[in-house]
């Protein structure tokens, strides 16, 4: 690189320390000539990659197989989605649909509906979601949704979106999306909520800092 | 006719053919796996245990496939092409000297097919009848691809065959025989070492020659993928495809084969006979001792595809017809100036 840089008078030297830096010391500079006997034998060359690729045989191998063994993901993954309920077992969105206006690949489609008298433990507001879908092949798992959210009632869970033979069936309703309401049915999304009370209370999105 | 002759041979030739084959089957297995792990991935696994059924599978689905064949083919040689390719891939296998002789009851059980006195010549017939098989099946498809793989098959088939005849005219010269057996035995034994020491230069030539003849990556140009499709089977399909696919590792298994038994000592190796075992250990040890040689270079083969990538064309015709027969010649010459001198 010194000796490319050297030749060039364009270059000052503020920009060739800039150049200088390397991340790494694996970089080498490769320059062009004309090839001597032993290099035109090609033979050391071929006997170097076949050295290279023997070391690979007693390396570890980087496969993940799949379904039997899953790869550690990051705490705060953003996966599949829930539809959170209350301590009560009532759902919490009210059908506001500002995470539908959020969302930018418009994956999500929401029908709201009025509650009925005696459904006051099916739902936690006057208004809610009588359909909610989201179309997974569309959604890009950004979590603007769960930034829009106001009703604290949808996040991405570390849950793996499993594959389908269909694209109907990647488009996920309210028997999909909603969490049970026993212990067992409960999707713990309190790693993701963190993200949001680190940065004060009531739920501030990320998205405007 | 003797048949007690005739029974033994029957009998040698259906297990040869039955390991030929199974050996291949499980090339093809191997060869996925090895190319795996130079990759840092695991390879075919869901088949049985470690994937061990994959090659099984993998038959089943060429003879299911659909069978198709093009409206505008030469239908007679379009079928005869992989039949011919299949075919002498096996043949060639009938000189190999696969081991020492067993010994029944005083009654002599040779495990070579036939020891030609011109074993070798009928090896080079056979492997040229090969190259037919894919220029007519390339040929019968009609369809452009499909000829351009042909082409070149044939043009790199000529090319490496003439280095690797000087090559082998080289050996013969030390040997002072065409037959394989006693090419073979002239390894073994006092003051003899194998035919790589004797002659490198020939077998590195021999070497790039029968990976050329393999059509077996740097020299796949027949096939060659990302560039002609599938070469000469582009058109075929089912079990015709798989045929041309599967005498490909026949090929490679013979290659080795050969290999083995001209440079390597086919199924001696050093102090063999110093072990003083009975005849029947000793054909057994014999035949392991081969086996050996040949997984070694059926592993080199597969070793070698992944390591490397494919030539250019000139650069193949260059390698061949600048590099390899000028270098094979000086070779003969500095052999025959050696015998003629220093012995």
């Amino acid at each position: 690189m010194h000796g490319l840089l050297s030749s060039n008078n364009q270059i000052t030297p503020n920009t060739k320390t800039e150049l200088d830096m390397q991340l790494t010391n694996r970089s080498k500079v490769v320059v062009k000539h004309d090839l001597n006997w032993l290099e035109k034998l090609y033979l050391p060359a071929i006997f170097s990659g076949l050295a290279i690729t023997i070391k690979h045989l007693f390396k570890k191998s980087a496969t993940v197989r799949y379904p039997e063994e899953k790869r550690e993901i990051a705490s705060v993954y953003r996966g599949q989605h829930v539809l959170k309920r209350d301590d009560k077992g009532r759902e919490n969105c009210t059908a506001c649909g500002l995470c539908a206006v959020a969302c930018p690949a418009e994956a999500i489609s929401i029908e709201a509906a009025e509650r009925k008298k005696g459904e006051e433990n099916l739902y936690r507001e006057e208004k809610y979601a009588a359909k909610y879908e989201i179309n997974m092949l569309r959604c890009i798992y950004c979590g603007l949704c769960e930034d829009a959210c106001p009703k604290d009632a949808i996040y991405l869970s570390d849950r793996i979106v499993p594959t389908a033979f269909s694209r109907g069936n990647f488009i996920y309703g309210k028997d999909i999306l909603v969490e049970g309401i026993d212990a067992s049915g409960r999707v713990d999304v309190s790693k993701r909520k963190k993200n949001y009370e680190m940065e004060g209370s009531p739920k501030q999105p990320l998205l405007n800092k | 006719m003797d048949w007690a002759l005739l029974l033994d041979k029957t009998i040698l030739i259906v297990i040869i053919f039955a390991v030929s084959l199974g050996i291949a089957a499980y090339s093809t297995y191997g060869e996925r796996k090895i190319a795996a792990f130079l990759q840092d991935r695991i390879g075919p696994d869901r088949a049985g245990p470690f994937g061990l059924l994959q090659p099984i599978a993998d038959g089943i689905k060429m003879f299911t496939k659909e069978e198709i064949i093009p409206t505008a083919s030469d239908k007679f040689l379009f079928i005869i092409g992989p039949c011919i390719f299949m075919m002498t891939a096996l043949m060639s296998s009938a000189i190999i000297p696969w081991g020492k002789s067993f010994n029944f009851g005083g009654h002599e059980f040779s495990l070579q097919v036939a020891d030609l006195n011109v074993g070798l010549l009928y090896l080079f017939a056979v492997v040229s009848i090969g190259g037919y098989g894919i220029m007519i099946g390339g040929w019968a498809s009609n369809n452009k691809f499909a000829l351009l793989g042909a082409l070149r098959a044939a043009s790199q088939m000529i090319s490496y065959e003439l280095a690797m005849g000087m090559s082998i005219v080289a050996l013969l010269l030390i040997n002072n025989s065409l037959s394989l057996r006693e090419i073979v035995d002239g390894q073994a034994g006092d003051g003899n070492v194998w035919n790589v020491v004797r002659q490198p230069i020939g077998f590195l030539i021999f070497l790039i020659c029968a990976f050329a003849e393999c059509n077996r990556a740097p020299f796949d140009l027949p096939e060659s993928e990302s560039e002609l499709i599938g070469g000469y089977h582009t058109e075929f399909s089912s079990m015709k495809l798989g045929l041309f696919l599967f005498a490909e590792y026949v090929n490679m298994f013979i290659s080795s084969a050969i290999i083995a038994s001209l440079y390597f000592g086919g199924y001696h190796f050093p102090g063999i006979d110093s072990l003083d075992l009975p005849q029947n250990i000793a054909a057994i040890v014999s035949i392991a001792v081969l086996f050996a040689k040949i997984l070694f270079f059926i592993f080199f083969f597969m070793w070698v595809r992944w390591t490397l990538p494919r030539f250019r064309y000139d650069q193949l015709m260059n390698l061949g017809w600048k590099i390899l027969i000028p270098l094979s010649i000086v070779n003969v010459l500095v052999t025959g100036a050696w015998i003629t001198f220093f012995k």
